[in-house]
């Protein structure tokens, strides 16, 4: 018996492992957030301090952004903390319904606010931004993709995201628009996904919002779809009527809405509503 | 202070206690909580099952494809696990020394590892701009992302450890006798593998491979990330599950009562001829 091949194995499953934990070192948390239970929302009745946790679902494009508003939040409301579960609408407006104990809804789209409000979850959503479609390249542009046209030929791998998933439903308005039918190697469930898709390198060119683009820096590279082909959505934000600290869910909703919280979303790219 | 000592237990009394097993109430109740805590989320797929609907959404397109899809991609994954697990448990059930040792502990580390950090792994070794994906593109022009393959190879990934490790004990506590007498004998080494040490872990591979294809069918994590998703051709049964849960949950529960169904199926047709004979060695 040799123990040649032995050595061989141990070392490739070395390797393997090596590269496994590196993975998961690099790969991270992608922002998905425990809930927290408010415990601290009755006890003070003042109308201007509010404290305890605001859990706040918002649409995965909004991630940035939100991010930026909620540490904003935070400094101007000593006591609070943001807490955060990004992910596509659809998906956090079923959650939602099915019970998930969330202060503030922010949708990437009038479609999954409606299934809230739809439930007597919430009444009155205020739009708040609005955002365009634009394609995304990994930064060497493999395929040299410089158009939507580019998108429907054959052998460019695209990357969309899913059809009930607002990015889906607004690029495949932008491909009617353009009258192209593309064929997507894959549906990813939220936009996040597409642009890690794209930024990896795994696809050729995949569609987002102009935010994503602005946000992802240069890993990736934006091609601009023409206004008269382009499509938009608008984004509604609202504190739900079963939110555990409805006091500090109306403060951030509020803050989203206020004159501070448009600057950093217009940073990021977003439109006025 | 002395205390009696108690009765002494009848042979009745003693074979009650075998024949009925009636279990003491501290192991009674939980054990009743365990199992109710398990059998109910099944019966409630049962309740909540759109019965009436249910033959229209199974003969959506999307559903069939999903459903073939993953049969098919599982018992692939079986097949390639089998064909590299088999080798590989009787490599690390015959070698000895820390090497060995350290290896077995990284081969089983797929059981361990949360799948969808297996995906993220996968694609940076074997993406299109993987480590080794990138020489594949280059020289071949092929990609495992976003294709069937892709799927097996994240569900291979996932489940081949659990036919290494059953097959690995097997291989362990099978005769090492018969082995050396077919030796003296003559046999070749790898004729002794075939005719005679195969053939004595026969039940523990078909165990094995059960269990292996029942958790490459169950694959979420590693299929998402390293194969994405597309109807018919990436998007597995568990996925489909997954994705309408946000949009039309009735379809989901739909399709989790196939993945019942077809678990169920499994366990009882195969339970006779390779769990019941592998329990009972």
């Amino acid at each position: 018996m040799t123990r040649m091949p032995y050595r061989h194995l141990a070392a490739a499953a070395v390797l393997a492992t090596a590269l496994a934990t590196t993975a998961c070192g690099s790969s991270g948390d992608s922002g998905a957030s425990s809930t927290t239970t408010s415990t601290t929302s009755s006890t003070t009745s003042s109308a201007a301090a509010v404290s305890g946790t605001v859990t706040v679902f918002a649409a995965a494009s909004l991630k940035e952004a939100f991010t930026t508003l909620g540490t904003q939040f935070e400094s101007a409301h000593p006591g609070t903390k943001v807490v955060f579960n990004f992910g596509p609408s659809s998906g956090l407006a079923t959650s939602i319904v099915g019970g998930a104990p969330a202060d503030v809804f922010a949708s990437a789209s009038q479609k999954n606010m409606d299934q809230v409000t739809a439930a007597s979850l919430a009444t009155n959503p205020t739009p708040f931004v609005s955002n365009v479609m634009e394609i995304a390249v990994p930064a060497a542009n493999p395929a040299h993709i410089d158009s939507v046209d580019d998108l429907a030929k054959a052998g460019v791998k695209v990357a969309l995201c899913q059809a009930q998933v607002p990015c889906g439903t607004v690029a495949a308005k932008v491909f009617s628009n353009a009258k192209l039918t593309v064929k997507p190697v894959s549906q990813e469930v939220d936009v996040k996904s597409v642009l890690t898709k794209v930024s990896l390198g795994e696809v050729d060119a995949g569609v987002v919002y102009v935010t994503d683009v602005r946000t992802a820096g240069d890993k990736v590279k934006g091609i601009e779809i023409p206004s008269d082909v382009n499509a938009s959505t608008t984004y509604p934000i609202v504190t739900l009527t079963k939110a555990p600290n409805a006091a500090a869910a109306a403060a951030f909703t509020a803050y989203v809405l206020s004159a501070d919280g448009q600057a950093v979303l217009t940073a990021d790219g977003f439109a006025k509503p | 202070m002395v205390l009696p000592s108690p009765e002494p237990r009848s042979a009745q009394q003693v074979r009650s206690l075998t024949d009925r097993g009636r279990a003491p109430w501290p192991l009674a109740i939980p054990a009743a909580i365990g199992a109710t805590f398990l059998l109910l989320p099944l019966l409630g797929l049962l309740v909540r099952a759109p019965w009436r609907g249910l033959l229209r959404i199974l003969a959506d397109d999307t559903v069939r494809q999903a459903l073939l899809l993953s049969l098919f991609s599982a018992t692939a994954a079986t097949a390639v696990a089998v064909v590299l697990g088999v080798p590989l448990a009787w490599v690390l059930a015959r070698s000895t020394g820390r090497a060995s040792a350290l290896l077995r502990g990284l081969v089983t580390l797929p059981l361990v590892l949360p799948p969808v950090v297996g995906g993220v792994a996968l694609l940076l070794v074997l993406g299109r701009t993987g480590l080794v994906g990138r020489w594949l593109d280059a020289w071949f022009g092929f990609t495992l992302p976003f294709t069937t393959a892709g799927v097996v190879v994240a569900e291979t990934f996932v489940a081949m450890p659990f036919l290494v490790i059953t097959l690995e004990s097997a291989f362990r506590s099978a005769d090492r006798g018969l082995e050396e007498a077919a030796f003296t004998l003559g046999a070749s080494r790898l004729t002794v593998f075939r005719r005679v040490t195969l053939p004595l872990v026969a039940p523990a591979l078909g165990a094995g491979a059960v269990l292996c294809w029942a958790r490459a069918l169950g694959e979420f994590g590693a299929t998402i990330t390293f194969a994405g998703n597309f109807p018919g051709k990436t998007q597995t049964m568990p996925l489909a599950v997954y994705l309408a849960m946000e949009t039309d949950p009735e379809a989901a529960i739909a399709l989790s009562l196939v993945l019942l169904a077809v678990s169920i199926a499994v366990l009882a047709g195969l339970r006779e001829r390779w769990l019941g004979s592998g329990a009972a060695r």
